[in-house]
């Protein structure tokens, strides 16, 4: 039988965020970036544009970073998200995943807004690739928006980050000054 | 930026979306992947009463590749079909154009039927279609019918389709195999970032005997028309690459806006024309010919 919901009427709706089952009310026209920040109270999302431009709003759904501003919330009913709040590493000293550390040593960010959308993309991306070049890092974060960095530490951070995930714990640095950010 | 208040429907066949969207008519509109649906529902250009979520709807996610070229179904990711092999190498301009598509994270959610229902003349994937002559198969409780690229687009977002349709498959031609011809294609796009609108894409297809003299050159266009645009090119290239690079420039009809003036995109147009025309005609010359018996 078709399930439907008239607007406005709110029904629950069950994701299983960063490996624990949860369950919250929703109406239909609830995004998901709206749930997780809303209704779980999972504010490590940030919602920039709202219309899938800027990338903020990046979650992993079922391992595949897509953005939660353009899923609803029933539709993501009964599948695996994973938001910024699920990639670190609590059995660590810093606590903090790869690309987390990646983006500290290297500078990678400044105000922090687009942080948690680039975080989650890399993530997927180095698990994808876990050896990119130059170019495959620039065209894993071009869907991405940054207004403070201009993107070259970001994309020192991608590299590094790749470093790290494989076991290299060599400090990355901001691009030009660290040893890993020289490229001659 | 909220999407407006509609009735949520979730089916689970495509006999129970058809229904519903038998029920609700003209007040609904079908959600798939939401990559172009729900910024237009953010911004309020549309309202529809009702979204039928086809997302948890069995066995539409599925990629067929045959003889005759590659079917998808309504739920097929452009993700899943970029890295289907088999479909790539059934019709190289799939994987070629789809690549140019959006951004990977866009790519993960979106649906390539999606795309093509949403009839968009900036669409790489519509334009393929057109290009490869391929088609869309829609079913309604009045029954099924396949419907040719050339009769779906009928302007900007804008197709034949029904409102109580649902687009259950589209059909991609597979690469001709004629003895003693061998085919080759390209595609490629302007756009101020990669995975932006594009200000003008074109894709190529040529085919060339067994001596290399070109047969076939057909390209087709995106961004630069109302509806996807399907130029036949062989006889100007023949003649000489200034002569079909005219033809294109000519051919094409864009409009100005933000991004682009409209001579830029005709100016676009030719530049590409030549670029994947040469492409594809050397990657035809390439290919060993396939023997006759």
């Amino acid at each position: 039988m078709t399930e439907s919901r008239p607007a406005g009427r709110r029904l629950p709706v069950t994701v299983t965020v960063n490996g624990v089952a949860r369950t919250a009310d929703a109406e239909p026209r609830r995004t998901l970036s709206d749930f997780v920040r809303h209704d779980l109270g999972l504010t490590g999302t940030h919602v920039g544009c709202e219309h899938g431009v800027c990338g903020a709003c990046t979650v992993l759904i079922d391992g595949d970073p897509v953005r939660s501003c353009l899923v609803l919330a029933v539709s993501a009913q009964g599948h695996d998200v994973t938001t910024v709040e699920g990639l670190g590493q609590p059995d660590t000293v810093t606590e903090l995943g790869p690309v987390q550390r990646a983006f500290r040593d290297c500078h990678a960010l400044q105000c922090g807004f687009c942080t948690p959308g680039f975080l989650t993309t890399i993530t997927a991306g180095i698990a994808e690739n876990p050896t990119p070049t130059r170019d495959e890092a620039v065209d894993m974060i071009a869907g991405n928006l940054c207004r403070c960095t201009g993107y070259q530490n970001i994309v020192e951070a991608v590299l590094t980050a790749a470093r790290y995930a494989a076991g290299d714990d060599t400090p990355g640095g901001p691009a030009g000054h660290g040893a890993a950010g020289v490229e001659h | 930026m909220k999407p407006p208040p509609f009735t949520w429907h979730g089916p689970r066949s495509v006999d129970e979306a058809i229904a519903v969207l038998g029920e609700v008519g003209s007040e609904g509109k079908v959600l798939a992947g939401g990559q172009s649906l729900l910024p237009v529902l953010a911004m309020r250009l549309a309202a529809p009463a009702h979204l039928v979520d086809i997302n948890a709807v069995e066995g539409l996610d599925t990629i067929t590749v045959d003889a005759s070229g590659v079917t998808i179904g309504a739920l097929v990711r452009h993700t899943g079909l970029l890295r289907h092999p088999a479909a790539g190498n059934a019709q190289p301009l799939i994987p070629q154009a789809l690549s140019c598509v959006a951004h990977a994270t866009i790519r993960n959610r979106g649906t390539t039927v999606g795309s093509l229902a949403h009839a968009d003349p900036s669409g790489e994937m519509t334009s393929v279609l057109a290009l490869l002559g391929g088609s869309i198969t829609a079913q309604s409780t009045r029954g099924a019918r396949t419907i040719a690229a050339a009769d779906f687009f009928v302007g900007p977002l804008e197709s034949t389709l029904a409102p109580d349709e649902l687009v259950v498959s589209a059909h991609f031609p597979g690469t001709v195999r004629e003895p003693g011809t061998t085919s080759g294609t390209a595609f490629a796009e302007i756009a101020r970032r990669h995975g932006d609108y594009a200000l003008c894409g074109v894709a190529a297809i040529a085919r060339v005997d067994a001596g290399g003299a070109l047969l076939s050159l057909r390209c087709g266009y995106l961004s630069v028309s109302e509806v996807p645009l399907v130029l036949e090119l062989t006889d100007a290239w023949n003649d000489s690459e200034r002569a079909a690079v005219e033809l294109a420039r000519v051919g094409v009809d864009p409009s100005s806006d933000i991004h682009a003036t409209a001579e830029y995109r005709r100016s676009l147009a030719g530049v590409l024309t030549a670029r994947v025309a040469r492409t594809a005609i050397a990657k035809a010359r390439s290919v060993p010919e396939l023997r006759a018996g």
